[in-house]
């Protein structure tokens, strides 16, 4: 489904942020990236979301190469994956319900659909009763279950997560690792950046390690080993 | 389904229109300052052709005519002179009508009315006042004049006298012109960029937002178009406030204006060109919201 061939991305040549990365993620997977800071975990992201484009190599989305789809249909590409922030990224001028709303909008779903699919999914993660709330009303765990539901609002084939738990307490951090989870059960392929080593250890899912821009470990039931 | 999407935008246009108040309001009230501008200059433009016009059309050239000159001479003269495309109006004066005239003009001086009754007879002259177009073509006239057939029935043309004083006037005049028309569109250019650049502010400060709206899979039409309406809301509603302020504006400047230019009613120059104004206001404003809207959020949508 994803797949990542010989990828090096370097901003200066003495700035290299990924050095000849390869590895492939299968439809239905849920894959941790794992590294310290700088390691090159959101640029890898960056790359499968077509924001950065590769200065060598490949990044294949479903057959297709995500630096060679030309801009006016990147929305589309954009639309097939969800993505979840460290810093949320909301819209602070748009209440809890409208942001997921949102996404569907962009997708010209009827309002009929929208007020359907987005109660349901503020149901599931828990915020029924906050839909009315702007971000800044919101604690950061009830910020990052509004990104979560943005993200899985158009049933997208992937969630993308950078640092989704980096802001948040050791409760909030289970939370959202178990509601990515359950988006996983449900068919959804999950890629998750982190360096949150308890969660890595206790989701026991295949591990890609990342230090200096290098694939150095790829292990399926893999621990958090730096 | 085209319906719904332009519902939707309109929607989320208002929407970032009146939530994001603080810098809605910015860019309303420089908007507002903009047009206030931009109006002002109209109607220092209106006053000044007025003031021109006025200068002109108080400037004529007699010619004074013979006491020996025919009457069908005369009316030849006039309707040849009137057929000039320089001349704006050639009017005769009898020898009666410019002593009627000098009487009534100097019926406080008995001195004066005394010499006349001491001379005895009329002695002033009849004569056709001309006045022209532009103060510029009164050379071409008293050209005319000095060749025309008829040239022998004309006593003299006071134009020669008057000539320095009416080159001088033409120089201001059209000098004033220039002044007005570059004053105007030096300001009118600061104004709009000072406007441009607010507009360009309030969408940096979503320069975050449009990222997330890019990421979300929105297309670029569809992240443009709240800001775009966002723009013209801003215009639109800046030109009825700028309309609005400008009634009582008129009203009060009229009264002190009048001291200075009686002839001129400010008030009234506005309500006579009030569809102009609006027109321009409207044109001004909606049209400088869509163009710095869509040249600022342009910067943010290249990734």
């Amino acid at each position: 489904m994803i797949s990542f061939q010989k990828v090096t991305k370097a901003y200066s040549p003495s700035s290299i942020a990924l050095s000849d990365v390869s590895f492939e993620v299968k439809q239905g997977e849920f894959v941790s990236l794992v590294g310290k800071s700088g390691a090159g975990k959101t640029t890898l992201l960056k790359l499968l979301l077509a924001e950065e484009r590769p200065t060598q190599g490949n990044v294949f989305f479903e057959d297709q190469d995500v630096a060679r789809i030309p801009s006016s249909l990147l929305p589309h590409l954009r639309r097939k994956i969800g993505t979840v922030f460290q810093d949320y990224k909301l819209l602070h001028s748009k209440t809890a319900y409208e942001n997921i709303a949102y996404v569907m909008e962009v997708m010209g779903a009827t309002d009929a659909e929208i007020e359907r699919d987005v109660a349901g999914v503020l149901e599931i993660v828990g915020l029924l009763n906050r839909s009315h709330h702007y971000p800044m009303q919101l604690s950061g765990g009830e910020k990052q279950r509004v990104a979560i539901a943005r993200a899985l609002i158009h049933r997208p084939e992937v969630i993308v997560a950078d640092e989704p738990t980096g802001n948040l307490d050791p409760y909030h951090t289970a939370d959202i690792i178990r509601l990515l989870v359950k988006i996983n059960e449900l068919g959804t392929t999950v890629i998750l950046a982190t360096h949150n080593k308890e969660v890595i250890n206790h989701l026991g899912k295949r591990v890609i390690t990342l230090e200096q821009g290098k694939v150095v470990r790829d292990e399926e039931r893999g621990k958090f080993i730096l | 389904m085209f319906g719904a999407a332009l519902k939707r935008v309109m929607r989320s246009g208002w929407e970032k229109f009146s939530r994001d108040t603080s810098s809605s309001s910015a860019a309303l009230l420089v908007m507002v300052i903009v047009l206030f501008i931009v109006t002002s200059l109209f109607f220092l433009q209106g006053i000044g052709s007025f003031l021109i016009t006025s200068l002109q059309e108080s400037v004529d050239v007699s010619t004074f005519l013979k006491d020996s000159a025919q009457e069908e001479e005369i009316v030849e003269l006039k309707q040849s002179l009137a057929s000039l495309p320089e001349v704006k109006e050639a009017v005769y004066v009898s020898k009666e009508e410019a002593l009627a005239q000098f009487t009534e003009r100097h019926k406080e001086d008995q001195i004066i009315l005394d010499s006349l009754d001491a001379i005895g007879q009329n002695p002033l002259l009849a004569s056709i006042n001309i006045k022209a177009w532009d103060t510029a073509s009164f050379g071409t006239i008293t050209g005319f004049l000095e060749t025309t057939p008829l040239a022998s029935i004309v006593q003299n043309v006071d134009f020669h006298e008057r000539a320095p004083i009416i080159a001088r006037l033409s120089s201001i005049t059209s000098g004033v012109r220039t002044a007005m028309l570059a004053g105007s569109i030096f300001a009118g250019l600061i104004a709009v960029l000072v406007a441009f650049n607010t507009i360009r502010l309030t969408i940096y400060s979503s320069k975050e937002e449009i990222e997330v709206m890019r990421l979300v899979g929105a297309s670029n039409m569809f992240i443009r178009s709240p800001f775009l309406l966002q723009g013209i809301i801003v215009g639109a509603l800046a030109s009825m406030i700028t309309f609005i302020l400008l009634v009582p504006f008129t009203l009060f400047l009229s009264s002190k204006l009048e001291t200075f230019i009686p002839q001129f009613n400010l008030f009234e120059y506005f309500m006579s060109n009030f569809l102009v104004i609006l027109s321009l206001q409207l044109f001004v404003g909606i049209g400088l919201g869509i163009l710095s809207s869509l040249i600022a959020i342009r910067r943010y949508l290249k990734v």
